[in-house]
């Protein structure tokens, strides 16, 4: 255990060194925007001397710039993610404010993405090379391809407007409401996570069985379920690598999903406020961006240590 | 000639297509972006196949004129990141040590930052449209490319031919560029079809939220948002230019897949 412990502090370390990096590059977007800090924090604000009095004495601008980082990121530990330009509060409770129906989206289309692309995936490498298995791999490629805010009006037009299955726009009351008026989102969210999904799944068992282990298991009279059970098992562990692609892919999909079905989550906060050169904000939601990435992608390593044994043996890299 | 299979040959037919549109819109479609206000946005009819757009754009000529807003923004991304992947990548798996540590580690740490995210917060921050959105899709493709060289390289490195060009006492760039890189360049294109398909994505991507191309220009994305709250009126005003970024996209992946694909026997039958 003593080995695995300092693999995962190793990796810990890392992931602190990394996020600590990118923090810098979140608060350097303040000195990023177009005019001077001084200009871009007042925003629409008219410029009058007590307006500016107040910008200085909230921002430290006469400090020197790695003094002000330092305050802002003691600002960041204690959980005060400061104003925002446009609307004037605290960009702490806006995200709050939002942040479940983003959560919900997203959960919602990882399940359906999960619930289509490993069972697809495990149908295509099952019918190798047949007529099923060229309609799941391509089915795979194009949802891979499709940017989820062409699927997500496309969605739209089929089965809200043509069919009238599902509502246009707007989030719903209750429990079974919210989940049927997401369900369109959630779908178009899914689409590229279940063409990278089908795409690990099934090269992944593909590979398994044409291992010997499969085949001396077949020799033997082995059931079919049982075959694949063993094969599922050792296959899934390739699959947890798609796990850090997924999330990536999610999170920027999330973006344009909420845009597309004007949903008031943090995707269409970050373009609102990313449109009216908000920098607070954008620098709240670019550095919770970043924590969660880097999460996913330390519990992906880990993870995946824990499944198989030789990454940490080996893995100096 | 070896035979290809009929989904490679379509996705072929349409990347010809899209690129006939891409090359030739000025003269096919002239006045795509001519706009009838009288008109408006009207379903498909007579003269407007596809019908029109809110500001009474032909939706057709619009979808034509997209291709060459689409195509050259997603190909400098491509070939940007093939140039700086090939260089670093050869760089990095030929003289290994320090170098290939420092291009490895910078690497991974560009690897797992999501592109688009990246390009929405600073492209819009900095406000520089399109062209700073290239540049950062540009920075952020090129490690994957560079991966892909540097393992293709480092493959190669210890093959005969490589150490006699040694022997001859032959410069490190003649090696790297006149001796191995002929022989990993079909690995670098086939990464770069696939990036070329996520630059297209991304940059369409970029243009919905109105963060790329300028209000007003022929571009799929743009399209898309400005005709979506009209889906009633017209729904082939988001129709067509939806199917248009899914079908170039998929083509550019199906072409990218079956070029590995191509290598990797290849190499196996070496």
């Amino acid at each position: 255990m003593n080995g695995w412990a300092r693999f995962a502090l190793r990796r810990l370390a890392g992931t602190a060194a990394v996020v600590l990096l990118l923090s810098i590059g979140v608060f350097g977007l303040l000195y990023l925007a177009p005019g001077s800090v001084q200009q871009t924090l007042l925003g629409t604000r008219p410029a009058t001397p007590a307006t500016i009095a107040a910008i200085q004495a909230r921002y430290h601008l006469n400090d020197p710039v790695a003094v002000q980082y330092l305050r802002w990121l003691g600002g960041v530990l204690r959980g005060d993610l400061g104003t925002s330009i446009r609307t004037g509060a605290a960009v702490s409770g806006m995200l709050g404010e939002r942040l479940p129906l983003t959560l919900a989206l997203t959960g919602y289309g990882t399940l359906l993405a999960a619930l289509a692309g490993i069972p697809l995936g495990v149908l295509g490498a099952l019918r190798r090379g047949r007529a099923t298995d060229r309609l799941v791999v391509t089915a795979g490629v194009v949802g891979l391809s499709a940017p989820p805010f062409a699927v997500g009006l496309l969605l739209l037009v089929v089965f809200a407007l043509g069919l009238g299955w599902f509502p246009v726009y707007g989030t719903g009351e209750g429990l079974a409401d919210q989940v049927w008026h997401l369900t369109l989102p959630a779908a178009a969210l899914a689409v590229g996570a279940v063409g990278l999904l089908v795409r690990f799944t099934r090269a992944a068992l593909v590979r398994e069985l044409e291992q010997d282990y499969v085949v001396f298991a077949r020799a033997r009279g082995l059931r079919a379920p049982l075959v694949l059970r063993y094969a599922l098992r050792n296959s899934l562990v390739p699959v947890l690598t798609a796990a850090g692609l997924i999330v990536t892919g999610t999170l920027a999909g999330t973006v344009l999903v909420e845009v597309t079905f004007a949903l008031p989550g943090l995707g269409s906060l970050l373009v609102d406020s990313v449109t009216f050169k908000d920098v607070p904000v954008v620098q709240a939601l670019a550095l919770l961006l970043t924590l969660l990435v880097a999460a996913v992608n330390l519990l992906v390593d880990v993870g995946y240590s824990l499944v198989d044994p030789r990454v940490r043996l080996g893995g100096a890299a | 000639m070896r035979r290809i299979s009929f989904g490679v040959a379509l996705a072929l037919a349409v990347l010809v297509a899209v690129g006939v549109a891409a090359a030739f819109a000025p003269w096919l479609v002239p006045d795509a972006t001519a706009q009838d206000l009288m008109t408006g946005i009207t379903g498909p009819g007579p003269g407007h196949p596809l019908g029109t757009d809110d500001l009474g754009r032909d939706v057709l000529q619009l979808l034509v004129a997209g291709a060459r807003t689409a195509v050259p923004g997603a190909l400098a991304v491509a070939a940007g990141s093939m140039l700086i992947g090939n260089l670093a990548g050869l760089a990095a798996g030929y003289h290994g040590g320090w170098v290939d540590a420092l291009a490895m580690r910078w690497a991974d740490l560009m690897f797992s930052l999501p592109a688009l995210l990246v390009a929405i917060v600073v492209a819009g921050v900095l406000g520089g449209g399109y062209g700073l959105a290239i540049a950062v899709l540009v920075v952020l493709f090129a490690p994957g490319d560079t991966r892909v060289v540097r393992g293709a390289v480092l493959e190669q490195r210890h093959r005969p031919y490589v150490e006699a060009a040694l022997l001859k006492n032959l410069s490190s760039w003649r090696i790297m560029t006149r001796h191995i890189w002929p022989n990993i360049a079909p690995v670098s294109l086939a990464s770069a079809f696939l990036n070329f398909a996520y630059a297209l994505v991304s940059l369409s991507s970029l243009s919905f939220l109105g963060l790329g191309v300028p209000a007003g220009s022929p571009d799929w994305g743009r399209t898309l948002a400005d005709n979506r709250t009209q889906l009633l009126a017209n729904p082939w005003a988001v129709i067509a230019p939806g199917l248009a970024v899914i079908a170039t996209a998929a083509a550019l992946n199906v072409v990218g897949d079956w070029l590995h694909e191509r290598v990797e026997r290849r190499g196996r039958a070496h």
